[in-house]
């Protein structure tokens, strides 16, 4: 059995070829057995094991986007649990996003953050208040709601609206360090709650506890995308965008001034990172990418409310994060998908079979231990779980390894980015922080 | 001529004054050190040219012009650059990582350049990572160039931070205790290596250190504090055979029983 496993464990041929053969398998059985949530469930985790393979990257991102685009919808498609599976997929998309988002300002930057969900609720509620009647109410011209097919524009109108928000939140926050940071935080997602809940008068802007209903479903060439599996897709790029540009921000000048910030304020600023800037970067762009999956939110959902936006919906971004592994990409990928998928799916199927076995008289549940409704104390004792056996997440983050030979020869590098003299002074004497 | 020049500088900290109207001069590529007891505020003394502290009062001229009362990044901007006592790396990250974080002054990567990895983008980060596994090699460390900082032995982790200050191209560089915790043999390199970094890159050097041997080997000036005060400043022959430095140091009576002795 260990020869077996080492023999895996170093060819890659072989790796592709079981990995190829797991997804036929899980695939087909989701095909032929629709209503089997555990074939969906295996499929799904065809992506972890893509993730240990020691295939080339081009590789795994070439297999990872099939899955993701045609065999997984493919196989869900055959049956009528499609819309829900699909349902749950999106879902998966939409707090990864966040997941990343938060991870950019616990994670790298080190800013214990609890509100994360108002920024969220700001991206929803943009696209919420115009897509719906509501803007009419205060917008002196045009008239509302917009048709879907605003709704891209708004997704990049959430995206700048969070981080403006982001950049307002950080300034009077930044002041405080820690502890403070997340109580502080805490407060601003519960005040953003409730201003929307309250924002219904005088002018009726938010329509207070009532929320927004009726929010126009995004529209493409006349198509109005109304389902999970349309929805999807939108989520899916978007959160290609978004593992793309954290990908590349993580291992930039300013991921690493991020990273050093979190390491040690001092000798960061000491090497020239300006304090405020570099944490206000990290808020408004963790920000923005829960902007643009708030705008989705809203249009999926067609409805929001206050009730949407609650700390515990901070919370539970902040477990994805702490379970995955803080500051590791694939890590909060993980840990944001198996959170998703334990709320949205597991604990409902587990209810289910529980309900259906009390019914047939086998066992007797009674209704308050149902495990829907022990959602939270699943999640405090795997919290615990991990903090005392793997307190650094599921794939804990790992640091870049450079390759000598890539930097050593690449041309052109007889250049040098300024001569080590001393550095000229700018005319101006501005020392352009 | 003096690069950086200090005025009367003073800093309390309640009712202790920590400095008090401390001057100094730092003349181009040259070595000075600053030695005292412990407590003496050498250290504070450090942290307010480079704006962690804020002066009481006092000036701070960096090539005639003002830089007293700057934040931290600005000093850094403006070519200054530190190792700290209590050794401050990024730990987690890597060694190479560590002296980039350096080089952040000298990046033009704006945001959407980074995401979109625009042109230019890549290769300045190229550029820059040759540019700090170079300085890697200069200290010597270029072997562990992927290793975590944290996993360094303690003589390297100093000889870490050196090379991040470089990094940041300083035209001034400013070594608080450097070869504290070393053993006499990395002592001996460390010695060699300030005296590089004074020739090869016109440095002018400003250094805090108990070692006396190092002090008074390559030290081109001398400045000695003892509670707060600058109480002798000279050349390194002439501080040996200063009394109130010998005193400072040993205590009184030791400069009579030295009289007795000779
Ligand atoms: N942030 C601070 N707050 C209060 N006292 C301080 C602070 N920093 C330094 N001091 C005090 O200033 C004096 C000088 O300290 P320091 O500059 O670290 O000395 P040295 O580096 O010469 O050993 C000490 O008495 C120290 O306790
Ligand atoms: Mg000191």
């Amino acid at each position: 059995m260990k020869k077996i496993l080492e023999q895996i464990r170093g060819n890659k041929w072989l790796q592709l070829g079981l990995l190829v053969g797991y997804i036929a398998l899980t695939s087909l059985s989701l095909i032929l057995a629709q209503r089997s949530v555990a074939a969906f469930l295996l499929l799904l985790l065809s992506f972890l094991l893509l993730y240990y393979t020691k295939l080339p990257n081009w590789s795994k991102w070439a297999i990872g986007l099939a899955i993701m685009f045609f065999i997984l919808p493919f196989s869900a498609m055959q049956g009528p649990a499609y819309q829900e599976y699909m349902d749950v997929a999106t879902l998966v998309g939409i707090y990864v996003s966040m997941a990343l988002g938060l991870n950019i300002v616990v994670g790298m930057a080190g800013l214990l953050d609890l509100g994360f969900v108002a920024f969220f609720a700001v991206g929803a509620y943009t696209y919420g208040i115009f897509a719906t009647a509501q803007a009419s109410n205060f917008m002196p011209f045009g008239t509302y709601p917009l048709s879907g097919n605003s709704f891209w524009i708004f997704i990049i109108l959430g995206c700048f609206v969070a981080a403006l928000f982001g950049v307002l939140l950080g300034i009077p926050v930044l002041r405080v360090k820690g502890d403070y940071l997340a109580i502080v935080t805490l407060g601003f997602g519960e005040i953003i709650r409730i201003v929307f809940n309250n924002m219904d008068q005088p002018v009726n802007i938010t329509n207070g506890a009532l929320g927004l209903s009726s929010i126009a479903p995004p529209k493409i060439f006349g198509i109005e995308l109304l389902y999970s599996n349309q929805i999807y897709f939108v989520v899916l790029f978007i959160l290609l965008f978004i593992i793309f540009a954290v990908r590349s921000l993580e291992h930039s000048k300013l991921g690493r001034s991020w990273k050093a910030v979190r390491e040690n304020e001092i000798a960061a600023q000491a090497m020239g990172i300006p304090l405020v800037k570099t944490k206000l970067m990290a808020f408004a762009i963790g920000a923005s990418f829960s902007g643009m999956m708030g705008v989705v939110f809203a249009a999926k959902q067609a409805f929001i409310d206050p009730t949407s936006f609650t700390l515990l919906q901070s919370i539970n971004i902040l477990v994805m994060v702490l379970l995955g592994g803080m500051g590791s990409v694939p890590g909060v990928i993980l840990g944001a998908a198996v959170v998703t998928i334990l709320n949205a799916q597991v604990l409902n199927e587990l209810t289910m079979w529980f309900n259906s076995l009390s019914t047939a008289g086998i066992i007797t549940l009674p209704d308050a231990m149902s495990p829907v409704k022990m959602q939270r104390f699943f999640f405090g004792a795997l919290l615990i779980l991990f903090a005392l056996y793997r307190s650094k997440g599921l794939i804990p983050a790992k640091n870049v390894v450079y390759d000598k030979r890539k930097f050593l020869s690449e041309k052109g590098t007889k250049k040098r980015l300024q001569s080590v003299a001393a550095p000229k002074e700018d005319e101006h004497g501005n020392t352009g922080s | 001529m003096a690069i950086l020049e200090v005025e009367k500088l003073t800093k309390t900290f309640g009712g202790l004054t920590a400095n008090k109207e401390i001057s100094l001069r730092a003349e181009a590529n040259k070595i000075t050190a600053v030695i005292g007891p412990n407590g003496a505020g050498k250290t504070t003394f450090f942290n307010m040219i480079t704006g962690v502290y804020k002066p009481t009062s006092g000036s701070i001229q960096l090539r005639g012009k003002s830089i007293g009362g700057l934040k931290p990044h600005a000093v850094a901007k403006k070519g200054i650059s530190r190792t700290f006592q209590n050794i401050r790396l990024f730990g987690p990250i890597t060694v190479l990582e560590n002296v980039l974080v350096g080089m952040h002054t000298h990046l033009k990567a704006g945001i959407f350049g980074t995401i979109f990895h625009l042109p230019g983008v890549d290769k300045e980060e190229r550029i820059a990572e040759r540019e700090a596994y170079r300085l890697l090699e200069y200290v010597g460390l270029e072997e562990h160039y992927n290793d975590e900082a944290a996993s360094l032995s303690y003589g390297s982790q100093r000889r870490l931070e050196i090379a991040r200050a470089l990094a940041t191209k300083p035209s001034v560089l400013l070594l608080d205790e450097p070869a504290a915790g070393m053993n006499p043999k990395e002592t001996a390199e460390l010695t060699g290596l300030i005296q590089k970094i004074k020739q090869e890159m016109d440095m002018t050097i400003i250094l805090i250190e108990h070692d006396m041997k190092l002090v008074m080997e390559i030290s081109d000036y001398i400045y000695v504090l003892d509670h707060g005060e600058l109480i002798a400043e000279g050349l390194p022959a002439q501080i040996r055979h200063d009394k109130k430095v010998i005193e400072a140091y040993l205590g009184k009576g030791a400069t009579e029983e030295q009289e007795a002795e000779g």
